[in-house]
């Protein structure tokens, strides 16, 4: 795998405040990176020098091996980039501002008017061409940003909030083209919705105070939850007291938490010792001590819970995080 | 220079995308004839000549061309397409350069359509043809100086208001440079090589030498280097100030 973008102690201060403190990271062809962090955590600043926008303060950002600040034209051209918030040229249309963008890129010819009419196409703008983009609905107006950054089929595609501002149904388009331009490509997308990252991105980047604090793929990132491979059982009220005494004794569970009785039922939340799969054995003793289950189901973790675990403070060791 | 004219282009025809160019242009002619017919006294003068019309571009380009300058920049920035432009395959002196230029055409689209005077007065009389382009010129490189210093100053702000301000002032300095009102301030305490350096730098002794008819290089190389000089430091300003 080519890899199309390379940061390497990559810095930007402003001032006394440290956005971006040292980071490392490479992106290959057909991968989909999501950058998450919270808010002011430098997603956009480390997207910014990526993209030639803002000058670091040291390190350096190759994008298809060439450096942004050396030979920032070239690199440029290599590059389709949706800023954050999508700006376009208000007083334009759609199809004039995609007309300015393809000679920009250097489009001609046939090819230039079949990578507009694909883009269109593809983002599901055609009803709105030759509306001023100012009056366009925010929906729109993030597809059109979005065409813009695709128009010339860039092999690095960098996407700040692709899908902010967007409703369900528009987020799933974006989600989906995404995915199917993802092939041939390096895909950069930053987000704070953590669904997205499971639904497109083969690798999560966790930022936070300007620095990476996990990389892995989304599964490896639910495996730092507590609750990874936790198991909610159901079973009756009656015998609530007996199956915790079981469940405890059980080698492989970490800890058995007794939810609310309702209904004549218990619910237990068993979370797994090391992190493995637990469903088997727990389900194997509930059935030999003859224990009537209703209802058992594991869980993956949720991946809001682990990015609190991983941003909130001072980053706390794996292993200290799983038995928290 | 393909990325120059891309981006001259697309700013041209977004002067006519709004009402901007229309009153623009509709304010220029107007206070043009009004200046020439009735405080130049364009008729009661009995001169066959353009000179009640031009001696007042000075003035007015004072007011109006940092009204056009005013936004080349701050609005870029303002609204973020600045971020937009700037991550285009386009280098910086590329964005400079194509928008003044297109702003530039536009002045010259204005002082074009003053035209039914220069017909006006070839029907009235017999004017020396020869002075009035050279004087055309030397008003169309007048505005393009005070351009280049309203594109620079509008890179310094997000705010429209405070770069028409700033850059109408700056201007203002460079008209009034060679008057008693701005010398007698530096006159006592400067060194006199400071003082005569601020009376060359007058747009108003430069401008009036074109308008006698002689285009002098001295004349031209003033409005043309002025112009290098502020897209010169146009360029520094858009860098220092894109991120912010």
């Amino acid at each position: 795998m080519a890899e199309m973008i390379a940061l390497s102690r990559l810095t930007k201060r402003f001032g006394p405040l440290t956005a971006v403190d040292g980071i490392d990271m490479k992106v290959s062809r057909g991968e989909v990176l999501g950058f998450l962090g919270p808010n002011g955590a430098g997603k956009s600043t480390t997207m910014k020098m990526v993209t030639g926008f803002l000058a670091p303060t040291s390190g350096t950002a190759l994008v298809d091996g060439m450096d942004v600040t050396v030979d920032p034209v070239k690199a440029k051209q290599r590059i389709g980039y949706l800023p954050e918030g999508a700006p376009c040229y208000g007083d334009m249309t759609p199809r004039s501002f995609l007309n300015f963008i393809a000679d920009v890129r250097m489009l001609s010819g046939k090819e230039r008017d079949k990578a507009i009419d694909e883009t269109i196409q593809r983002v599901e703008i055609d009803g709105v061409l030759e509306q001023p983009i100012e009056t366009l609905s925010k929906g729109f107006k993030r597809r059109v940003g979005l065409a813009q950054a695709i128009l010339h089929n860039p092999p690095v595609l960098i996407l700040d909030e692709p899908t902010d501002g967007l409703d369900p149904n528009q987020k799933h388009q974006v989600r989906t083209l995404i995915q199917e331009m993802a092939a041939d490509k390096a895909v950069v997308i930053s987000t704070h919705i953590l669904e997205e990252v499971e639904a497109v991105c083969s690798r999560a980047v966790v930022i936070a105070r300007g620095k990476i604090l996990a990389d892995g793929t989304p599964e490896d990132l639910l495996k730092r939850s507590p609750l990874h491979n936790a198991v909610h059982v159901r079973v009756a009220a009656a015998a609530a007291s007996s199956v915790a005494g079981d469940l405890k004794a059980l080698a492989v569970v970490g800890e058995v938490t007794q939810g609310e009785s309702r209904a004549g039922y218990c619910e237990f939340s068993v979370t797994s010792k090391t992190g493995a799969p637990i469903a088997p054995e727990v389900a194997a003793l509930l059935k030999d001590k003859g224990h009537p289950v209703s209802d058992l189901k594991t869980e993956k973790g949720a991946l809001d819970a682990v990015f609190r675990e991983i941003t909130r403070g001072p980053a706390k060791k794996p292993a200290e995080a799983q038995n928290a | 220079m393909r990325n120059i004219a891309i981006i001259a282009k697309r700013e041209f025809k977004g002067y006519f995308a709004t009402p901007l160019a229309l009153v623009f242009i509709v304010i220029f002619l107007a206070l043009t004839g009004a200046f020439a017919f009735y405080v130049g006294g364009f008729f009661s003068r009995g001169y066959a000549d353009l000179t009640p019309f031009f001696s007042y571009h000075p003035w007015l380009f004072l007011l109006l061309v940092p009204a056009i300058g005013m936004r080349l920049w701050a609005e870029e920035r303002k609204s973020g397409t600045i971020e937009l432009l700037m991550t285009l395959p386009v280098s910086t002196l590329d964005a400079v350069l194509g928008k003044f230029l297109a702003a530039w055409a536009f002045c010259g689209l204005a002082l074009a359509l003053t035209f039914p005077m220069w017909i006006t007065v070839n029907m009235l009389g017999d004017p020396d043809n020869g002075i009035i382009v050279a004087s055309y010129i030397g008003s169309f490189v007048m505005a393009g100086a005070f351009l280049s210093i309203s594109a620079c100053i509008s890179a310094l702000t997000k705010n429209q208001v405070i770069a028409f301000i700033i850059a109408a002032t700056v201007c203002f300095l460079f008209t009034m440079s060679g008057a008693q009102l701005v010398l007698n301030f530096f006159q006592g305490w400067a060194p006199e090589v400071l003082v005569d350096a601020l009376r060359s730098m007058s747009f108003l002794t430069h401008f009036q030498a074109v308008t006698q008819g002689v285009i002098d290089v001295k004349d031209v190389v003033f409005f043309g280097s002025l112009i290098v000089l502020w897209l010169f430091l146009n360029v520094i300003a858009v860098e220092i100030n894109k991120g912010r």
